[in-house]
């Protein structure tokens, strides 16, 4: 591998001729310099998509900070060049190097990959072929890299499974450090590649793919998937942390514009509303909260370490942070000299999400935003999110007459059961909250729509259920558009192409990663981007794999097929999400579960840790002792 | 009570690729690391009130930025300074502040000139380089095509020398005026470098002696 000062000289004459030479060049305040002889491990936080998406990313945030606390463990950074770059790098023979020390990513003992969405995928491909490294798992040897990776998408690692040495299922606070804990000791015993695998495997929440192999029926469904390793366990248990550790305070703050430059807390983990399409409400629970006096005081460090000027409290549903008044409240107070823009997203459709952005005393600029997803009471039965029409107006109206000119309204079509007149219904009552906007301050009001399309998530209640077919997609996104095309509203869509891409590669199994190669081997990168039109190369790559794309979107599953994905576990059992989906076509709601549990799992899976906490630390209850441990249910 | 801080700097490599609007940016957030409270304009969309001297161009570096700001508070410039040098990134040093009146004209009304210092990555030969530069220095006129704009660089160089040091570098003024700013990378342009194979320094700036 080149030296990093053979990488600085050859960046040197590169940098000026590609645009934002800074996404290339680090130095930002906050970045933690380490000499590299002084830590016995080397991680590079890898994030494969630019810099300007990358840098604001909140889980690589906590990893840099809480891996750089430690005296032994260096952790610096790696993004995906713009296409400029990677031509320029490639040209010039410049291997992926490391933002802080300019040591090429080959040099480093584990790189860790962010991968929250499936659309990263190919570039994650290409970022290891940048780096010089192998790109299939089993073509690694004893002096490259270990391989790892985590995310949302870790709930399906299956697609990626040849590239990915392991995958950190869950959440990686804990886990990291135990990761780095066994590569250190295989490192010190001399032992061969697999030794350190197998020590990875015995980490709870780690998942080494190549000691399982799946086998499937003639019509291509798996038959199973067999653990052929000793030390591996038939299910993999996500992992949790127990309570939230202390938000990360000292966050990178560019040299360049990047797409937030903002302070990020989370305030509340997991979510109990349990939407049927949601992903996210299935592998976060349990609920847990942050302190108000934590989130505050986080704040306060951040601002006077980064001298940002924005902050966004996040969570996956704002209104269900217990304590959101008091919040609001407390740094309304706190940081009234400062002139903060304070975001607060995910609020509920009710007058007292106003009050508090209204407390908050943000810009009124960028509209308000509220999330219906569905239209009809039959829909909002299917999907279980009950919200009436005449609430969402009354909000509306509420909203256009307290100072807000525009209106952000999030609907997901391409439900199981959606009709063309629930489709249609979307339209009705976009005109009903026009009707009130215009009602109340006239022509000045606007109202942007934005359409999701359902993309059936593993191990959400909808995992049985078909995508959409794209003609299907596409005339019911007609029907929206074409009917809302007035004055004053917006509507903005995802491209159905983009949502099957999702689709497959989301719903994929293993013999999907050949897909996912062939389509990298032509080309295909930055699926991310709308701009990148990558369709007819991933058609082509199916051809090539030999597998037939609706054979992955466009099927119903059957109840009792197994998934590719079954023997990952996010706790919540496989019986729950079935009894939700029948639930679901019987279009029967079921209330937010803090009100009653519904046990869908997640206390057998996680009894001792919910038993050492107290009442309050989680939305559920605490189990009743049991004199017999109960088995957990196999899925 | 408002004071005006007169900010000498150097932009160290690490900041070499970040443009001037960025730096405006990472001058805002500095002052509020320090936790020195910048005097905002009027208006609808209040501004920290910040006025550097002159542009730097992309990827180059310098020993002489000069930056005014104002803040809300009567400081001690020491003070000002040390502040603002623990709240700095890497790549920016803080050399000096100085209260100024604040009647003071704008910095970028009063920039004249700039001079910097060229170390090529692939130097020619003494001698040829030194022919480069006679021939540029003896042209009456250097017609040249800027963002789809024709003008005369020849004037804008105001000197132009080789140190014959190993290996050789340059030195250039430029004039610095508005709407008459002379740019480094033109000049190597014109003598038959790329820019990319050059590490470009401004050294300098020179302002009217008011
Ligand atoms: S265990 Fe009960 S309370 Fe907890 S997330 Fe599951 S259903 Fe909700």
């Amino acid at each position: 591998m080149l030296t990093p000062q053979e990488i600085q000289d050859r960046l040197e004459r590169i940098l000026l001729t590609v645009e934002k030479p800074g996404r290339y060049h680090g130095g930002e305040f906050n970045q933690v310099r380490k000499p590299w002889d002084s830590v016995s491990t080397h991680v590079a936080l890898i994030f494969p998509d630019i810099y300007d998406i990358g840098l604001p990313n909140l889980g690589l945030a906590i990893f840099y900070e809480s891996l750089n606390q430690r005296p032994d463990v260096l952790a610096e950074r790696a993004y995906a060049p713009w296409l400029d770059m990677e031509a320029a790098m490639r040209q010039a023979d410049i291997p992926l190097y490391a933002l802080e020390s300019r040591r090429a990513l080959a040099d480093f003992d584990i790189l860790a990959f962010t991968l929250p969405y499936e659309t990263l995928f190919t570039n994650t491909l290409n970022l290891l072929d940048l780096a010089q490294i192998p790109l299939r798992s089993a073509e690694r040897g004893d002096n490259h890299p270990l391989v790892i990776a985590g995310g949302h998408t870790a709930y399906n690692p299956e697609p990626m499974a040849p590239f990915i040495d392991a995958f950190v299922v869950g959440e990686g606070e804990e886990v990291i450090h135990e990761i780095v804990a066994a590569h250190q000791a295989w490192k010190t015993s001399n032992a061969p590649r697999p030794a350190l695998l197998e020590r990875l495997a015995q980490i709870s929440g780690v998942y080494v793919p190549s000691f399982y192999e799946p086998e499937y029926h003639p019509d291509g469904t798996i038959a199973q998937v067999r653990c052929i390793h000793p030390s591996a366990p038939p299910t993999i248990l996500k992992r949790i942390v127990p309570t939230l550790p202390p938000p990360p305070t000292r966050f990178l703050v560019p040299n360049i514009d990047v797409v937030h430059n903002r302070i990020a807390v989370e305030i509340m983990r997991g979510c109990t509303r349990g939407c049927r399409f949601c992903h996210a409400g299935v592998i976060n629970r349990p609920v847990r909260e942050r302190p108000v006096a934590e989130v505050v005081d986080a704040i306060q460090q951040a601002l006077t370490s980064t001298g940002f000027e924005e902050v966004a409290l996040l969570s996956l549903s704002s209104s269900d942070y217990r304590p959101i008044l008091e919040l609001v409240e407390t740094m309304s107070e706190r940081f009234a000299q400062r002139h903060l823009t304070i975001s607060l997203p995910s609020l509920r459709i009710d007058s007292f999400s106003i009050d508090l952005m209204e407390k908050l005393r943000g810009s009124r600029q960028g509209g308000f935003t509220l999330a219906p997803e569905a239209a009809s009471d039959r829909m909002r039965r299917i999907i279980n999110k009950p919200i009436a029409s005449q609430q969402l107006l009354d909000t509306a109206r509420a909203i256009y007459s307290r100072g807000w000119t525009t209106v952000k309204l999030y609907f997901m079509i391409g439900q199981p059961g959606e009709t063309m007149e629930d489709v249609q219904a979307i339209v009705d009552l976009c005109k009903a909250v026009l009707r009130e906007g215009r009602s109340v301050i006239g022509r000045r009001a606007n109202l942007n729509i934005g359409l999701g399309t359902l993309v059936p998530k593993p191990h959400t209640p909808f995992q049985w259920a078909a995508t959409n077919s794209f003609d299907l997609i596409r005339s019911k996104l007609r029907i929206v558009r074409d009917e809302l095309r007035t004055a004053g509203v917006k509507v903005t869509w995802t491209d159905p192409h983009d949502t099957l891409l999702e689709s497959w590669l989301s719903r994929g199994d293993r013999r999907m990663a050949e897909v996912v190669y062939a389509a990298w081997k032509r080309g295909v990168k930055f699926d991310a981007w709308q701009d990148q039109h990558n369709f007819e190369s991933w058609q082509a790559a199916f051809e090539e794999a030999g597998l037939d794309p609706d054979f992955y979107s466009h099927r119903e599953r059957p109840l009792d097929e197994i998934f590719p994905w079954d023997h990952i576990s996010p706790g919540v059992r496989k019986s729950y999400l079935i009894q939700e989906f029948k639930m679901s076509q019987e279009e029967c709601l079921r209330p937010d579960c803090r009100e009653q549990c519904y046990a869908c799992g997640i206390l057998p899976a996680f009894n001792e840790m919910r038993r050492s906490l107290g009442e309050d630390e989680w939305f559920c209850p605490i189990p009743a002792p049991r004199s017999t441990p109960v088995p957990e249910e196999t899925a | 009570m408002t004071i005006r801080c007169r900010i000498l700097y150097t932009k160290g490599p690490d900041l070499r690729y970040t443009a001037n609007l960025d730096v405006h940016r990472i001058w805002e957030r500095t002052f509020r690391r320090a936790q020195l409270p910048l005097a905002y304009s009027q208006g609808f969309h209040p501004q920290p009130r910040l006025n550097q001297a002159c542009p730097l161009p992309l990827g180059m570096t310098s020993q002489a930025e000069v930056l005014d700001a104002w803040l809300e508070e009567d400081l001690p410039p020491a003070q000002v300074q040390s502040a603002l040098q623990k709240a700095a990134p890497p790549g920016l040093l803080i050399q000096q502040v100085e209260i100024v009146d604040l009647s003071l004209p704008s910095l970028q009304t009063q920039v004249r000139s700039a001079e910097y210092t060229l170390w090529l990555l692939d130097p020619p030969s003494l001698e040829a380089l030194r022919a480069a530069v006679d021939d540029l220095l003896a042209a009456s006129e250097l017609m040249r095509v800027r963002r789809e704009k024709q003008y005369n660089l020849r004037p804008l160089v105001e000197s132009l020398t080789v140190a014959s040091s190993q290996p050789p570098t340059l030195h250039m003024q430029l004039s610095a005026r508005e709407g008459a700013t002379g740019r480094p990378e033109e000049v190597l342009d014109a003598l038959g470098i790329p820019a990319n194979a050059a590490r470009v320094e401004r050294t300098a700036l020179h302002f009217q002696s008011s």
